[in-house]
């Protein structure tokens, strides 16, 4: 065996390092999954492609610092208070503002695709702005819950980010039994397949759009409250979530539930992998260029046949 | 056509009688717009008369600043020939994401030239042995001359840059009231119509396609050659949103628009940022005891409500709209 591996033509990883990579692209793969499952919720069932749900993210980690700092100084309680606290005020804030949004500006487009591709772009300035404006260009840690750590064969790994992935793993599950048992599942599946006809059955589509764009935006917020802990909370932090969303969701098939986990596990792992061992810059360049490739080559699969 | 003649003969003209008139801080400033009115009339001739929804033309104009810049600083060429350089760059560009991402409309064509736009940025991050990433390399003022004249000199900076959009504007102009550019405001339509008249609609997006990237590209290398600089962030999906915005603003599908549109965002930020928002810091500050520690900084806050404001309330923007109520020729 160690001749055999002495005989390729590369070195192979050490284990401890390859591990660690493992480990940490299933944290990202869990996190992505939770930010592109809002991103394809939102494209599924309203045809809306939300460039600002990046902001929405940022937006989520930005007010988990102010909800935690604010938590701490007041009570004096422990870190775990702070975090549960924004993890409930966080999401529905960010929620809150989504709904406006819609009600604001992409009901009155009509939700004409491209006109909303072009007013999300100018909330993403907006949001991104104000979050410089009021919090500032800082980058700033919010402390995690609790400290355990699990041991592995080469070294400790965090318990936090295990407890990431659990989390991560039981909301999707939420969101799919909601999605295919419920009623109000059942109302936004009608309303995606034919507004018109879901209107005359008395459902109140305008509500559905705004109830929907919140929850694809609480999406993305739960996923940056449950990462701030791992990463510092700064106000461009909506850019690579964004990008790795979109890449995720075209891969996956947008709408498409089932493909959203599958492209975020794949894209989260690699990207985890070959940053960890590589280089994170080639990773993304590899997976914008196949994303371009996929939507020239195979568009009908992954943006569905009713796309203008 | 006579009226379209002495209505941008008049606009050049305009342009070339301000000259004298304009302080130093104006000067340059002016130098720069039109360099980026070059861009923008290039992006207007793909959105605002073919109707198509390009995310991605900062890879345009990277192409030519990069294309030139890099001949200049690797090789050594001087910069007429780097120049030349740079637009083949851009050309090529145009050609090839031309042939792949018109394969898609509507919002793919927009994801794709977004996607394609951001491999590049990538790119040029991931070379940074050569092109210094984010943080650029300068042209020094020495090799920045063309047949004896100094470009980095702001009168003749200047009417480089004018002779560059004059350029730009002219060809557009024409371009919008031949066959080709017919049919090319025929497709923006419809579509399929024109199919049903005979024409291949995709040899004409190509064509507005590449023409849009040549001057995109000229434009970016022209700022490097005038300003002495390239960075990465002209090729970041902001200098994407830029031209889109100055069309927008000023009017698509309108010859001057791209120019009225840059000059009045560029003016406004400018303004904003230099003294609206430092004093608005101040006050919200002074008075009100909020913190806002970036106010001062954030003047891409303009951009976004100028983007939301103009899709919500003046798709048609500046000039659209003069020419929907006043001056019903205008090209």
């Amino acid at each position: 065996m160690e001749d055999l591996i002495a005989l390729l033509p590369f070195d192979l990883p050490h284990p401890a390092l390859l591990l660690a990579g493992v480990l940490e692209g299933t944290v990202l793969a869990a996190v992505l999954a939770l930010t592109a499952l809002g991103l394809s919720i939102v494209f599924g069932i309203m045809r809306v492609v939300n460039v600002a749900h990046g902001e929405f993210y940022m937006l989520g980690a930005v007010l988990a610092w102010f909800v935690t700092t604010w938590v701490a100084a007041v009570t004096g309680g422990p870190p775990w208070l702070g975090f549960a606290v924004a993890l409930v005020v966080a999401p529905l804030v960010v929620g809150v503002i989504a709904a406006a949004t819609d009600w604001l500006v992409l009901k009155r487009l009509n939700y004409d695709p491209e006109a909303t591709i072009v007013a999300t772009i100018g909330i993403l300035y907006i949001i991104q702005q104000l979050a410089l404006t009021f919090y500032g260009p800082y980058a700033r840690p919010v402390e995690a819950p609790f400290d355990f750590r699990v041991a592995t064969p080469y070294f400790g790994y965090s318990g936090y980010k295990l407890v990431v992935v659990g989390a991560a793993i039981a909301l999707m599950l939420v969101v799919w039994l909601v999605l295919t048992r419920t009623r109000i599942g059942l109302v936004m599946r009608a309303t995606q397949y034919d507004r018109e006809t879901a209107q005359a059955f008395g459902i109140p589509v305008d509500k559905v759009y705004a109830g929907v764009f919140a929850l694809g935006a609480g999406l993305a917020a739960i996923g940056a409250v449950l990462i701030v802990p791992i990463r510092q909370a700064d106000y461009l932090m909506g850019g690579d979530p964004l990008l790795l969303s979109f890449i995720v969701v075209i891969l996956g098939g947008l709408g498409s539930l089932r493909g959203t986990l599958v492209a975020a596990l794949f894209i989260g792992l690699s990207d985890g992998i070959i940053s960890t061992l590589y280089d994170a810059t080639l990773a993304k360049i590899l997976a914008t260029l196949l994303v371009a490739m996929v939507l020239v080559f195979r568009p009908q699969g992954l943006f569905g046949a009713r796309a203008a | 056509m006579m009226r379209s003649v002495i209505l941008h003969g008049a606009m050049i003209a305009l342009l070339i009688a301000l000259e004298p008139m304009l302080s130093e801080y104006h000067h340059g400033n002016l130098a720069r717009i039109l360099v980026l009115a070059t861009y923008a009339v290039g992006y207007n001739i793909l959105f605002g008369y073919t109707g198509l929804l390009s995310l991605g033309h900062a890879m345009f104009f990277a192409a030519g600043m990069y294309g030139c810049a890099l001949m200049v600083r690797l090789a050594e060429w001087s910069v007429g020939p780097a120049f030349i350089v740079g637009v083949v760059c851009a050309l090529v560009a145009g050609l090839v994401v031309g042939l792949l991402a018109l394969r898609t409309i509507g919002v793919g064509f927009m994801i794709v030239t977004l996607m394609f736009a951001e491999a590049a940025h990538l790119t040029i991050a991931y070379y940074n042995e050569y092109t210094r990433g984010d943080e650029g390399f300068t042209i020094p003022q020495a090799v920045r001359s063309v047949a004896g004249l100094d470009l980095s000199d702001t009168t003749t900076r200047y009417f480089a840059a004018l002779t560059l959009f004059s350029l730009c504007l002219i060809a557009s102009a024409a371009l919008v009231q031949s066959r080709a550019g017919r049919v090319l405001v025929a497709i923006r339509e419809n579509e399929d119509r024109v199919r049903m008249l005979g024409f291949d609609p995709f040899r004409y997006k190509l064509l507005a396609l590449v023409l849009s990237a040549v001057m995109a590209g000229a434009a970016g290398a022209a700022y490097a050659v005038l300003f002495g600089y390239a960075g990465s962030t002209f090729a970041s999906v902001q200098y994407s949103i830029f031209p889109l915005l100055w069309v927008l603003l000023g009017g698509p599908g309108t010859t001057l628009g791209p120019l009225l549109g840059t000059v009045l965002m560029f003016y406004l930020v400018d303004y904003a940022s230099g003294t609206v928002m430092p004093g608005l810091a101040a006050f919200v500050e002074g008075s009100f005891g909020i913190d806002a520690p970036g106010l001062a900084s954030a003047y891409l806050l303009l951009v976004g409500i100028a983007l939301v404001l103009l899709v919500l309330f003046a798709p048609r923007g500046v000039l659209g709209v003069v020419r929907a109520r006043v001056v019903p020729w205008l090209p």
